[in-house]
């Protein structure tokens, strides 16, 4: 750590090449809300680290195709701000403010809650049923990920040498459309979650779901999307049949660990149980609009 | 190794300061400045001891590093008063006696003021949720929430 170098490029492709050029162990400088705490724990060494907040592509959140484009390293509070982004996915905005406290909001960021590779991260479980793309660019350029295939396990990512996480698209939403996430903790703010839930749901003219999606934090490796759970849901009103069924599906799904923070028996049933709450209140949004 | 040069605006200063590439801003602020009003408590982004405004948002400075900081604004408790006016927020904290030991109260006096710039009528779940990253070990959460409501409620009476 003693000879790391610090670089903060103003250009996609400067990061790029700073990345891709350099020998040793770099890393990627967002909100530093993860990084920080590493340097100074000794826990990684970096022979460079690339700071990539002078990046304006990676500070702005910008309408595209009647969704939204969020940079990489937009602060979890700038989310909450934005009106139209919390209007149309209030599920992704609210399980990004779920991170830390306010003065971790001001910086931590959602490409680096994704990258970070947690399988408790909150925002993640919101992106994985909000089919969000994620954009990366590295030294063949550019490219459009399902958020799905960013993760391959705890603290690990498919990320090549030199590749970069650009932005997270979340696409145009049809009407009747709301999404929410709900994770378990043992206090009231401020932790990491046990279970996350991440439920996005599209009804028809009559209330009647016509498209699901589930997914499941910090019951497995990485974020599990869950179908058996969604279709449960499909063509139903979300009666409590369904969402017993649903709630069954989600927990049947889990491939926890024992930890501290709860055991694997706690935590296949509180998935069902957060699946069911969250699935609640999207449908209560997919009505509203 | 080589240090970096950064130049920023510290409570309005143009200011200027070399830095190891890993040093954060807290101790830049500490260390290379003199402004030791901001405190290390955890030095993780626990406790908001250390809590700046850096560009009009509340962090850790903690978890900045110095490097950062080029080009940017970065307020310190040690800019609160102006001259030998403190801030409503500072005479209300003194007047209910709300701090015991002092090491929490800058980051609580830099983060409450964030909140009134933001929200001038927080219902005290409001504060409390704002507050929730300003740890006192002295318990003394009361007293403080107190004090930021009823300056909120002095400020909007002006």
């Amino acid at each position: 750590m003693d000879d790391m170098r610090y670089e903060a490029p103003e250009t996609i492709d400067a990061a790029v090449a700073l990345l891709a050029g350099a020998g040793g162990d770099v890393r990627v400088l967002a909100g530093g809300t993860d990084i920080l705490v590493q340097l100074r724990a000794e826990m990684i060494e970096p022979a460079l680290l690339v700071d990539v907040k002078r990046i304006p592509e990676m500070m702005s959140i910008t309408a595209e195709d009647g969704g939204f484009r969020i940079g990489a390293a937009v602060p979890g509070a700038e989310l909450g701000e934005h009106q139209a982004l919390k209007k149309a996915w209030p599920g992704v905005v609210e399980a990004t403010e779920l991170i830390g406290s306010t003065q971790i909001q001001g910086r931590a960021s959602i490409g680096g809650n994704l990258c970070n590779g947690s399988p408790a991260a909150d925002s993640v479980p919101a992106l994985f049923v909000a089919q969000a793309m994620v954009g990366v660019a590295g030294p063949k350029g550019r490219r459009e990920v399902p958020v799905a295939e960013i993760v391959t396990g705890p603290g690990k990512t498919s990320l090549a040498k030199g590749e970069i996480v650009v932005s997270i698209f979340l696409p145009a939403r049809p009407e009747h459309s709301g999404d929410a996430y709900l994770r378990f903790i043992p206090r009231t703010e401020l932790d990491i979650a046990v279970v996350g839930a991440g439920i996005d749901l599209t009804l028809d003219e009559g209330g009647v779901c016509v498209d699901a999606r589930v997914a499941l934090g910090a019951v497995a490796p990485t974020v599990l999307m869950v179908p058996e759970a969604a279709e449960a849901l499909v063509g139903t009103k979300l009666d409590d049949a369904a969402l017993d069924k649903m709630a069954q599906a989600a927990s049947a799904a889990c491939r926890p660990i024992d930890d501290k923070r709860g055991t694997k028996e706690f935590r296949i049933k509180v998935a069902g149980v957060m699946a069911r709450r969250a699935a609640r209140i999207a449908y209560k949004r997919a009505g509203q609009n | 190794m080589a240090k970096i040069h950064v130049t920023a605006t510290v409570n309005g200063d143009e200011v200027e300061f070399l830095c190891d590439p890993q040093q954060t801003l807290l101790d830049v602020l500490r260390d290379e400045m003199g402004l030791t009003g901001s405190k290390e408590g955890c030095g993780s982004g626990d406790c908001g001891a250390c809590s700046v405004m850096l560009d009009g948002r509340l962090v850790c400075a903690c978890l900045v590093l110095g490097a950062e900081v080029g080009g940017r604004a970065v307020e310190t408790i040690e800019g609160m008063a102006k001259g030998e006016q403190l801030h409503p927020l500072q005479d209300k904290f003194l007047d209910l006696a709300a701090l015991q030991c002092g090491i929490c109260t800058p980051g609580v006096l830099i983060a409450a003021k964030a909140l009134l710039e933001k929200n001038p009528d927080p219902s005290e779940t409001e504060a409390r949720f704002w507050l929730a990253g300003n740890l006192c070990r002295c318990t003394g959460y009361d007293k403080i929430i107190r004090a930021v409501l009823e300056t909120a409620s002095d400020m909007r009476a002006k």
